[in-house]
């Protein structure tokens, strides 16, 4: 126990005396919340269009005061002609156009099937995606309420959508998971990995192996700081989370918080078995950041939905850890599910990290040999 | 001179087809200077990490500091010190901080820590420099300080791999008075090196080629056998 502490303190100066290390444990999550929070996102609002009114008739001045009261569109000008249309998307700041034919009030009145075209720019298909799905649906909204002010329809059917555990549908309720699974993998398994192939580098591995000191707390003691840097920034994502984006915390927070410290568990034992392959810092960030890193971010789910990759990925992706927690958290927070409704991806977690500790175990003792 | 603290018979290392270390005998005495030479991938280092129980042997058996090498790795570790060519001790931590550490993984208890951290910094003249980062010190006293640092739990036995690679002539005088004094007070020294001129200090030498320990007899009588002047020319003929 005595060494133990020893090694932990030894670990605390090296954290605390390298402004780099300390940047990436403690700047970099911030950091990570407000990119992820502020600008990768799938809402929009104020998006600049640009209305072709064929008709300037009193149903289309209210269609575009309908759009506009939405406040996810600013109207940025009105053009007059078909032709103005590719030379205003040129210019790249006006991303739709809504087209209103002529005679669009006696079209709508007269029940004679009246058309509306948006013209998207299609270039950022994702955005175009969904700014289509915001116009149909104001759209929408906008003829129903004229019918029904008439009256004129007898039989029609409303869609009343309502998106469960999101009802927003605000980014913030993807991208936190997300985060989470991302910085704790960064800190628990590439900071440790580089921390101990940096003793290999130095030259101080060796005297600490012929030491007393057994591997295991040898081990133990260099992760132990890393663990709690990395527990402490769950909690601050966590927190930061629910003040500043609003995501709330449905299910048990104890539970939530006990898988925190168990994915911790999985990419610190990931973070072990980098290093027992790696003698450099230089190969140890190298495979943390191919191996590690970028699957997670492409391949967890965090960014692109798994269930739209490829078959091939979507079986990649079922190798990720953070696929398994991004689930679990996700359920916990949004869904406020128990451990009952969990038990395989938590199953699959423990597996895996007995897996990573087995695999550096059979590696150092192979190297002893 | 002839209690045995290292003792070793046929002990052999061998990786697949590859012999590091093919079948070496020998015995070092309490407080002898011992050392261990050889070219550059003779098998040195693969001897000495069997020797430390970093390595196990394929075949042989020997005993350090009277502890069994198969079997009581664990036990030679804590009666050993080691001081590796690479300098060793953390640049980021104070000179005091170094030196607790290693205290502490070494199993001592805080009182004994503080007393012989003291006693350390007197004898090398640092009284006032504990709390500067070792970083800042020049490499000659970091190696005289990683010397010190490896005797703080005051081991019989202290293998010392090359260690006084890249200081200056100076400085290896100082540190090789040091080694003496160790020496004398019945520390035993295991030390391998480069420089012949080193080697002449040593009480006796060994001579690794190609895995095989192929001479082993003081300095002077080495000189003899291979009708050389200096050492150099002893490891040369050796070697070759």
């Amino acid at each position: 126990m005595k060494t133990y502490w020893a090694i932990f303190k030894k670990e605390v100066f090296h954290i605390f005396r390298d402004t780099r290390t300390l940047f990436i444990l403690i700047g970099m999550p911030l950091a990570m919340v407000f990119i992820f929070g502020y600008a990768v996102t799938n809402e929009f609002k104020n998006s600049k269009i640009a209305i072709l009114d064929h008709s300037k008739d009193e149903l289309s001045g209210e269609l575009i005061q309908h759009i506009l009261a939405s406040r996810h569109f600013i109207i940025e000008r009105n053009i007059n002609s078909t032709d103005d249309i590719d030379l205003i998307f040129r210019k790249g700041e006006i991303k739709m156009v809504v087209v209103i034919p002529p005679q669009f009030s006696e079209h709508f009145y007269s029940n004679d099937h009246s058309q509306i075209q948006f013209i998207i720019d299609g270039s950022e298909p994702n955005f175009a995606n969904t700014l289509n799905q915001y116009a149909t649906a104001m759209i929408r909204r906008f003829s129903l309420s004229k019918i029904g002010n008439s009256g004129s329809i007898p039989y029609s059917i409303a869609i009343e959508m309502r998106m469960m555990y999101n009802p927003e549908l605000k980014s913030a309720y993807n991208f936190l998971p997300g985060t989470i699974a991302m910085i704790l993998l960064l800190i628990s398994a590439m900071m440790t990995s580089l921390t101990i192939a940096k003793e290999k580098e130095t030259g101080t591995m060796e005297i600490l192996l012929v030491s007393p000191v057994s591997p295991f707390i040898l081990i133990l003691g260099k992760i132990g700081p890393y663990a709690v840097l990395s527990f402490f920034n769950a909690v601050l994502i966590l927190v930061m989370g629910y003040y500043v984006f609003d995501v709330p915390i449905i299910g048990s927070l104890c539970l939530l918080l006990l898988m925190c410290a168990l994915y911790v568990l999985t990419a610190l034992s990931l973070g072990v078995l980098i290093s027992a392959k790696s003698d450099s810092q230089q190969s140890a960030m190298l495979t943390s950041l191919m191996t590690l890193m970028l699957p997670t971010m492409l391949l967890s789910g965090f960014i692109f939905p798994v269930s739209s990759m490829p078959l091939l990925l979507q079986y990649a992706s079922k190798i990720i850890p953070a696929t398994y927690f991004i689930d679990i958290i996700k359920s916990i927070m949004l869904r406020g599910t128990g451990i009952s409704s969990i038990d395989f991806p938590v199953l699959v977690l423990i597996g895996m990290t007995l897996f990573f500790l087995m695999m550096s175990l059979v590696l150092f003792k192979s190297r002893l040999e | 001179m002839d209690q045995k603290v290292i003792s070793v018979k046929g002990l052999t290392k061998r990786f697949g087809d590859f012999v590091a270390v093919d079948e070496i005998s020998f015995d070092v005495f309490k407080g002898e200077i011992f050392g261990f030479l050889g070219a550059n991938g003779a098998g040195k280092t693969t001897a000495m990490k069997m020797l430390t129980g970093l390595s196990k042997p394929t075949s042989g058996t020997g005993s350090v500091a009277g502890f069994e090498i198969l079997k009581q790795a664990e036990k030679i570790k804590k009666n050993i010190g080691y001081m590796s060519q690479k300098f060793a001790l953390y640049d980021d931590l104070t000179i005091k901080e170094n030196a607790q550490f290693y205290g502490g993984i070494y199993g001592l208890n805080r009182r004994l820590i503080k007393l012989k951290v003291n006693q350390m910094l007197e004898s090398l003249n640092l009284q006032d420099s504990g709390n500067k980062l070792v970083h800042s010190l020049p490499l000659g006293w970091k190696q005289r300080l990683a010397f010190s640092v490896a005797m703080l739990h005051d081991p019989p036995i202290i293998f010392l791999d090359e260690p006084t690679g890249g200081v200056d002539p100076a400085t290896r005088r100082i540190f090789w008075e040091k080694i003496y004094a160790e020496a004398s007070n019945g520390r035993t020294i295991f030390v391998t090196t480069h420089y012949m001129d080193e080697a002449e200090y040593c009480n006796r030498i060994s001579m690794m080629v190609a895995g095989k320990m192929v001479a082993l007899d003081s300095p002077k009588n080495l000189k003899l056998k291979y009708n050389a002047k200096t050492m150099n020319d002893v490891f040369v003929q050796i070697a070759r």
